[in-house]
């Protein structure tokens, strides 16, 4: 089974909390979960000011500065794993250091009906 | 007429069967199978094919294995039928095969697995990735073998609403693959206190409802031949279950603590369903049998070491149902107990327990002197009982007009009717 795992916290305060995860903490866990064989691809993001967002309406593209939805809380970064079922897969998102100061939803992959 | 009687004889052996041993059999079919909807239909079948064999063949000597056995193949035989127009048919099917159950050997073997197919039913159905009230409906339904009917009786809700959760809660286990297995030791501890939360949920649900109530409910659903389903007593028969299959401390508290709230069922409400308070209960009416357990199993729990706030309140629950009334009540002790689960859940509820235990070993002016913390606690600003609390210590120092001032705000947030009528009756002693 695929998962993503994305994960969500306040921007502004991501880095500053005492609970905050320093980028190596980050890097070390992402290689962690590289070498058990689970990971397809994590990343961290941006912030949200730097998204675009694109809509295709009635043959015209639209772009329009920000994220698709104004949140408390902004989506980060992700992990795209695959693990043998949810159990597993929540275990492994509860150790992504960024965990601590914001959340990770957990969602199963669909499968495209082709 | 001998025929008639033993076919009337043996129905009622089936449907015994189907009593005791249902949720086993579901719960085996769920793991052999790799599907609840599956498992159930194949439940439904095996049963059938035991009604229609049985009169000719004779019940078999191991009627449960059978039952499993057979929904087995009947499941085989219906995936075989539509392999052709399921798309993952082939895939299942070679799944569900793998192992040959005809090998009396291989069953004898699986057998051995079966207690643990009952755990990872409960486990599975209390699974924190679903909804609380997925999780108790699921359970009621799954575990418990009610229907739907009845758990919507249960919860005043519509059957359609039951239904619609109990369907969501399956495609959830499906879709996102939440695995049929008991966690191993390292998750074991959270994921039990989901099961203990789902269960105590289910008996408060039943503990609410007077036993007046559910005799009357019973009676009238008798006609469509019914029966109202007791939370109270199938929270306490999982409880027990549970125990039985794995013993853990919290899990033995758990049980203790529901006995001997269950022991005061008969007590808690007068004729017309008004709730009498514990200290104004006839203790004669408190079920001697249910306490002698529930005090077995806190000795268990307190004995083994690693107590938890189950266990605890099981423990105060004990000295309650020790004493003869509440003036004779080991209250330094149950102060001691308060302190203790305090240390465990620092709640402003459990404080205020503390503070009523305290205020009946030092008087009610040695515990007014520690309320005003509570008071400016802002998650208890809605809570009733606070001000009752309040109430009632200045009404046992004789000060009426702060007594009649805090009893007025308890009853503008009581929703109980109970409780309403019971403040209501203070506030008119307390006026005259």
């Amino acid at each position: 089974m695929k998962y993503l795992c994305l994960v969500y916290s306040n921007e502004q305060l991501l880095h500053s909390l005492p609970e905050s995860p320093q980028d190596a903490e980050c890097q070390a866990y992402a290689e962690q979960v590289a070498q058990s064989g689970r990971m397809l691809a994590a990343e961290a993001l941006q912030g949200v000011a730097t998204a675009t967002t694109v809509r295709m309406r009635a043959g015209q593209v639209l772009f329009s500065d920000g994220p698709f939805a104004e949140t408390k809380e902004q989506l980060a970064g992700f992990y795209l794993i695959e693990a043998r079922d949810l159990n597993e897969a929540l275990q492994l998102a509860a150790g992504i250091p960024a965990a601590r100061v914001g959340c990770v939803e957990v969602r199963p992959v669909r499968q495209l009906a082709v | 007429m001998p025929i008639l009687q033993s076919a009337t004889a043996l129905a009622a052996q089936i449907e015994q069967l189907y009593q005791q041993h249902s949720r086993q059999v579901l719960a085996t079919l769920i793991r052999l199978l790799g599907d609840f909807d599956r498992a159930e239909d194949a439940l439904q079948e095996a049963f059938s094919a035991a009604l229609a064999q049985w009169p000719q063949t004779g019940v078999p000597a191991s009627p449960v294995p059978w039952l499993v056995s057979t929904g087995r193949f009947k499941a085989i035989d219906k995936l075989r039928q539509q392999q052709r127009f399921v798309s993952d048919g082939e895939t299942v099917l070679a799944q569900i095969e793998t192992e040959d159950a005809d090998d009396s050997f291989a069953l004898q073997m699986d057998q051995q697995q079966w207690p643990d197919d009952y755990l990872r039913l409960v486990f599975t159905c209390c699974h924190p990735a679903l909804s609380l009230e997925a999780q108790l409906a699921l359970t009621l339904r799954e575990v418990c073998g009610l229907t739907t009917e009845q758990i919507a009786r249960a919860f005043l809700q519509t059957p359609s609403t039951i239904a619609q959760r109990i369907v969501r809660a399956k495609q959830k286990i499906k879709a996102a693959a939440i695995p049929y297995q008991v966690p191993p030791p390292q998750q074991l501890s959270p994921r039990l206190q989901a099961v203990h939360k789902v269960i105590y949920l289910l008996f408060n649900e039943g503990y609410s409802v007077p036993a007046s109530q559910i005799k009357a409910a019973d009676t009238l659903s008798q006609t469509d031949g019914m029966q109202q389903a007791d939370l109270a007593q199938q929270a306490i028969d999982l409880a027990r279950q549970l125990l039985v299959l794995q013993f853990d401390t919290e899990s033995c508290g758990l049980l203790a603590l529901l006995l001997l709230q269950h022991a005061r069922q008969q007590a808690r409400f007068t004729a017309q369903g008004e709730l009498i308070l514990l200290a104004e209960q006839q203790r004669q009416h408190w079920d001697q049998a249910l306490i002698t357990e529930g005090i077995r199993h806190v000795e268990t729990a307190l004995a083994s070491g690693r107590i938890g706030p189950y266990a605890i309140q099981a423990a105060i629950a004990a000295v309650h149902s020790e004493s003869t009334d509440s003036a004779s009540t080991d209250w330094p002790q149950i102060y001691a107990l308060y302190q203790l689960l305090f240390r465990l859940e620092p709640t402003p509820v459990v404080a205020l327990n503390q503070l009523v235990a305290f205020s009946m070993c030092h008087g009610p002016a040695a515990a007014l002197l520690q309320l005003p913390p509570l008071l400016a606690d802002e998650s208890l600003a809605q809570y009733h009982l606070l001000f009752a609390v309040a109430a009632d210590f200045h009404r046992q120092l004789g000060q009426n007009t702060e007594a009649i001032d805090f009893y007025r705000r308890a009853l503008t947030l009581a929703v109980n009717n109970a409780d309403q009528q019971f403040l209501q009756q203070r506030l008119t002693e307390l006026s005259s």
